[in-house]
């Protein structure tokens, strides 16, 4: 099975860089969206996949009856999916309040920041 | 929005929600469930309070500032953690208390104390975006 | 019911004996930020009240981490683990004299930001929450730095970025939100890179714990692949960190908030990446430090020198600081490749001197803005004749960074120069040297322009004296800087053991795997 996760993981993260490189921030914003999800693809496949044993220790037992799937990456992704999620939150209402003071989702536009006509500073006195 | 439907039907939703989200958050220790998604659970009851009524009646509902709530929830969950040192065990360990009310052992954790800490934090922080995100799509 | 009554033998997986109370150290700079924070969170509208309780509470912060410090210096590394979980099980935080220094003068510098903010953040910024950010941006921070896991790493990361993007926006001007969205699209895809290489190590090592990845490194060294895991977290952290060809957001975005704001953030942000950069490459995968350390220098000299050309194209002191702040990072990076005790222990040194004298420029342009009209070198002027002491200081600041004596970027210029000379690495020293010029050529500038220079005709210079508590911050970080750069024996004496500490963690895996637990 890793194989064929591997490529899916792959497939993401192709799609998620081409909309990064995206001149536009919604774009941008769908890009991190799916770069969020290559990424817990791609930890849940290097912690090895195992199907339909969750990883439950049974009722008045100390220890797992039999080799169980690992818990561990789906602890990294869990944490990682909300990290993820406040990110996207964050950068979709920074998105919309860009958007509205500056006027243009096009990052090539935004140059308030770095004005391009900046005055030049006297060569001496 | 100015549905009737939709505004008579809100408020039973939106406390049915509410209930709901605190029993996942209760559930949360030995099933599926737990602070993070009891917390959405609220905030989407309160986006639907928002969306039929508008975002200062959210705000009056909810009495605290988003962010104070999840402050609280911060403070909380940290002190659960900071507990342990108290008892001389390591930041974070499960402290348990064990209770009879009235005839019924009930299982009392600082487990369950962090996890009322995170539902607090995520009510708190993902409301506040909601919030602001809805107002402004009413103007 | 409860864990005692369980007939298996916990002493494999589970802390059993009481914790020292010393230990406690480890994980109380952390907690108390967190604390403190969400209380200023919880009465974010009592402006009067919240820079005193902030303030307070990074005294007890930089008191914490000073008494840290002094016990990891008598004592070798501490651990703390979570939950009584025994590494690798559970998360622990490991800290060693590297984590302790650079938590010690991030608290210092936090402290200061925040003295200085009682002046430059008004009412509403307070509101806004700018303490109770800054005390979770300091959570953050003090948590990478004490850390001893690589996931949890990540976590502290991300806690940082996301109370950073707080204080970034603090204000919500034009500028500021054109500069917040190249800051965070670039940032957000750093620590997903950060990420994504953690997942193919946890993939390689089964472990996510620093002292048992070092441990393991070793015995994997022929057949797993950790040159490529080391190149991908030195993209992540010089990304982080701002290193050439990846530097193009911090100039972009740093001089748009608040000055207090862009001085904490020249102060800590980019040095996080820093550290984290040195934990992995020289503690954790130190043969493949080796392997990268031809393209590591070639970095360092590229953002060393772009760095500098840049501060001399600028007219914005903000900016030009912002491309100082990237020059400094070439001069730790060169240290990173360089290696040995003399290489990292100039590189763990440099970044305590660029913490310190990064936020004092910052701090120092704001004053200079305030006073004499404008960041803007084409109309500043004047500042030498109306504020002598005020001049004094900056020049001093503007030596520091320079790398001149007696001030304390000349010891870790040294150490550094004398490490690449030794290993044969001339080339690297001569961009030291040559930075170290130009530094000197784009900090003349300034004070030509801005200070030396007659304030421009028509201008009507604003006459008050600057007030004693305006200055106090500057103040202090410089005598700071010159302490530093006169008593220096201290402080190259503590470095040398942290380097030491990194290259032969020993002592480090022994605090996190005492003899006896192991598997």
């Amino acid at each position: 099975m890793e194989p064929v996760f591997a490529v899916l993981t792959g497939i993401f993260l192709t799609i998620a860089v081409y909309l990064l490189l995206s001149k536009f921030i919604i774009r941008m914003l769908l890009g991190v969206a799916i770069l969020g999800n290559a990424v817990n693809l791609l930890i849940f496949t290097s912690g090895r996949i195992m199907r339909e044993v969750p990883p439950v220790i049974g009722a008045g037992l100390d220890v797992p009856a039999g080799p169980t799937a690992n818990p561990l990456p789906q602890a990294l992704i869990l944490t990682a999916i909300v990290i993820s999620f406040s990110f996207f939150a964050f950068l979709l209402v920074l998105s919309w309040r860009a958007y509205s003071s500056l006027a243009t989702d096009n990052t090539d536009a935004m140059r308030v920041a770095e004005p391009v006509d900046a005055q030049l500073p006297p060569l001496g006195y | 929005m100015k549905s009737l439907i939709f505004r008579t039907a809100a408020p039973v939703i939106v406390g049915v929600m509410l209930l709901f989200s605190i029993f996942v958050l209760l559930r949360g220790h030995n099933e599926p469930g737990g602070g993070f998604i009891g917390g959405l659970i609220a905030v989407a009851a309160l986006s639907i309070y928002g969306i039929a009524f508008g975002v200062e009646t959210v705000r009056r509902a909810i009495v605290f500032h988003p962010l104070a709530i999840s402050g609280a929830g911060l403070l909380l969950a940290t002190l659960s953690g900071l507990l342990s040192m108290v008892f001389h065990v390591p930041f974070m360990s499960g402290l348990w208390v064990y209770p009879v009310i009235l005839g019924e052992e009930i299982p009392l954790s600082s487990v369950m104390t962090f996890d009322i800490g995170v539902y607090l934090v995520v009510v708190g922080a993902v409301t506040s975006i909601a919030l602001s995100l809805e107002e402004r799509g009413e103007d | 019911m409860a864990v005692s009554t369980s007939p298996i033998d916990l002493s494999a997986a589970l802390v059993l004996e009481p914790v020292a109370a010393l230990d406690w150290l480890v994980i109380l700079p952390v907690a108390w930020c967190i604390c403190i924070g969400a209380v200023l969170m919880m009465i974010r509208q009592r402006g009067g009240l919240q820079p005193l309780i902030a303030i307070a509470a990074l005294c007890v912060l930089v008191a914490l981490d000073a008494g840290l410090l002094w016990h990891v210096s008598q004592d070798g590394p501490a651990t703390m683990v979570m939950g009584r979980w025994l590494p690798p099980f559970g998360i622990a935080f490991t800290v060693d004299l590297t984590g302790a220094l650079f938590a010690l003068t991030a608290a210092v510098v936090a402290l200061i930001g925040a003295i200085a903010a009682i002046d430059d953040i008004n009412t509403s910024g307070r509101r806004y929450g700018f303490y109770p950010f800054l005390m979770l941006l300091m959570a953050g921070v003090s948590g990478a730095f004490l850390t001893g896991d690589i996931f949890n790493l990540y976590v502290w990361f991300e806690v940082l970025l996301i109370s950073s993007f707080g204080l970034l926006v603090l204000g919500s001007e034009r500028e500021q939100i054109d500069g917040a969205v190249k800051y965070g699209f670039l940032n957000l895809v750093a620590t997903t890179l950060f990420l994504i290489t953690t997942g193919y190590l946890y993939g390689v090592f089964g472990t996510l714990n620093m002292a048992d990845i070092a441990r393991k490194a070793a015995s994997l060294q022929d057949t797993a692949p950790l040159v490529t895991l080391t190149a991908l977290y030195v993209l992540a952290f010089a990304m982080k960190a701002a290193a050439f060809p990846v530097n193009f957001w911090l100039p972009a975005s740093y001089h748009t908030p608040r000055i207090v704001v862009s001085a904490l953030f020249a102060g800590l942000l980019t040095k996080v990446g820093i550290y984290a950069l040195i934990r992995v490459s020289v503690m954790l995968f130190p043969f493949a430090r080796e392997q990268l350390s031809l393209v590591i220098a070639i970095v360092a000299a590229l953002t060393m020198l772009t760095g500098a050309l840049g501060a001399l194209a600028q007219t914005d002191t903000r900016r030009l600081l912002g491309y100082l702040v990237i020059s400094g990072i070439g001069a730790m990076l060169a240290g990173i490749a360089i290696g040995g005790a003399g290489g990292i222990g100039g590189a763990v040194f440099y970044a305590l001197h660029s913490m310190l004298v990064m936020t004092a420029l910052y701090l120092a342009s704001g004053l200079a803005a305030r006073l004499g009209g404008g960041f803007s070198l084409a109309t500043a002027g004047g500042l030498y004749r109306d504020h002598l002491l005020f001049t004094t200081l900056s020049l001093m600041l503007f030596f520091s960074v320079s790398g001149l004596p007696p001030f304390s970027g000349f010891w870790p210029k040294v150490m550094l120069v004398k490490a690449a000379l030794d290993n044969g690495a001339g080339w690297l020293a001569g961009a030291l040297l040559f930075t170290g010029f130009l530094t000197m050529i784009a900090t003349g500038r300034v004070f030509l322009l801005a200070y030396w220079r007659p304030a421009p005709e028509g201008r009507a210079t604003p006459q008050e004296a600057l007030p004693v508590k305006a200055l106090l911050p500057l103040l202090v970080l410089t005598v700071l800087s010159v302490l530093i750069g006169l008593l220096p024996e201290t402080l190259l004496g503590l470095v040398q053991n942290a380097a030491l500490t990194l290259n032969e963690p020993s002592a480090y895996l022994k605090s996190v795997f005492p003899a006896g637990s192991m598997p």
